[in-house]
């Protein structure tokens, strides 16, 4: 087994007077696909928010590759999304005025890459993911399988060491959603990227290569407890 | 589905004859599908033979009904290690995990704990289908896929279980 890259320790998060995180810690090696799972509003995305450090969590701590993450500044932190960490989210995340191969381009064109250079590593992920033929038509032209595949595509364009991905096939049918796991289990894989994969559903969760459960904001390791 | 163990669950709460044995199965792990009275007798001898089971008490009459059974240590080892071990994964398992969750409801052991084991070695049968799958042609997709939908099923009754947990627990303790 390889070193931890993202390692969240005890975390807790309130939102008002509701408890979303009570106690919760998960650790991601690299490389490695770990399902997160658990009922509806037992914390699951909020323990992916603080793990991203889009959340800052009201105690604990969240380290990525030795490093405290809420020690960071707000810079550092947008440069570490940025650069190191991909989003997959249920819907609701493509830009609907760019084209799909400009939305894949997106976070090249954020971080400095210049555009043709951008749009030809694009073009290619778009490939991969079966969606070449659709990268000139824009988000509202397109089905919602396609679209998530496209939402795929601009995660893992820049190559990042985690990818969060929040109910990435929630909706979707099931042909299409379990096309769109195993498209992204795949990539993942070829470019070694760790997933931390949240969902409800057992077929996709069969995709990763461990299960974590959330119940009451606090995460279990079951594999760990048997 | 396992008699023997079931029955040695139902002994744990207290000594009981074996007509008493047969109804309290009867009624709660197999309603319309009643045990004959053979798959008793042989039940009973089986346990009395293994020494997990003594007779503590008759009453007057015949045969094994009549006779009160009391669970010995080594009974209650043999169903504490059988309610720790997971079930092998396998469509329709869903009475024998029935029957282990009420058990360990009415014994006091802890109920959630079968449920998170199970849980853990259905997910992991799933994702060894699954990988079969990602690497077969459409007729391996398809059979690994029926397997996966029926654990899938499996699943969900687990984690629809584990949240009527308190619910049920309020109906089978005495
Ligand atoms: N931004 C927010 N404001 C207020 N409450 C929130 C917010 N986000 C989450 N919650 C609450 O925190 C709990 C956990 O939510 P969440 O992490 O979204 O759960 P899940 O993703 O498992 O459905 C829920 O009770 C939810 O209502
Ligand atoms: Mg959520």
């Amino acid at each position: 087994m390889t070193e931890p890259l993202l390692v969240g320790t005890d975390l807790f998060k309130m939102y008002g007077t509701t408890p979303a995180l009570r106690g919760s810690s998960l650790t991601v090696r690299a490389g490695e696909i770990v399902a997160v799972m658990g009922s509806s509003g037992s914390g699951k995305s909020t323990l992916l928010h603080c793990l991203a450090g889009i959340v800052r969590p009201d105690d604990g701590t969240v380290v990525y590759a030795g490093r405290q993450i809420s020690a960071m500044s707000d810079v550092e932190r947008s440069a570490l999304r940025r650069r190191d960490f991909g989003f997959v989210f249920q819907f609701g995340q493509l830009v609907p005025e760019l084209t799909c191969v400009e939305n894949v381009a997106l976070p090249l064109r954020l971080d400095g890459v210049r555009r043709k250079e951008a749009e030809r590593r694009s073009r290619e992920w778009l490939d991969r993911l079966e969606v070449g033929d659709v990268a000139g038509k824009l988000p509202g032209q397109i089905s919602g399988g396609q679209g998530q595949r496209i939402a795929v595509a601009r995660a893992l364009v820049t190559e990042p060491k985690v990818v969060f991905a929040d109910e990435p096939t929630g909706a979707l049918d099931s042909l299409n959603g379990e096309k769109v796991m195993q498209l992204l289990g795949q990539a993942a894989r070829d470019t070694g990227a760790a997933v931390v994969l949240v969902t409800h559903e057992p077929r996709v969760a069969a995709y990763a290569d461990r299960e974590v459960v959330v119940r009451d904001g606090a995460s279990l390791d079951l594999e760990r407890v048997a | 589905m396992s008699i023997g163990h079931s029955f040695l669950g139902l002994l744990e709460g207290r000594p009981r004859h074996g007509y008493d044995l047969k109804r309290a199965y009867d009624e709660r792990f197999s309603p319309g599908r009643p045990l004959h009275h053979g798959q008793v007798y042989a039940t009973l001898s089986r346990l009395l033979k293994n020494g997990l089971v003594v007779v503590d008490g008759l009453e007057p009459g015949e045969g094994p009904e009549r006779k009160r059974y009391a669970v010995t240590d080594a009974g209650i080892t043999d169903v504490q290690s059988w309610l720790s071990q997971p079930e092998k994964p396998e469509p329709y398992l869903q009475s024998v995990l029935y029957t282990k969750v009420v058990l360990a409801l009415m014994t006091g052991r802890p109920a959630d704990e079968i449920l998170d084991v199970q849980r853990t070695e259905h997910l992991r049968l799933m994702r060894e289908v699954t990988r079969r799958k990602t690497g077969g042609d459409l007729a391996e997709q398809l059979i690994c896929d029926h397997a996966l939908f029926h654990l899938e099923a499996d699943l969900r009754w687990l984690e629809l279980t584990a949240a009527r947990l308190n619910e049920l627990a309020a109906r089978v303790r005495p």
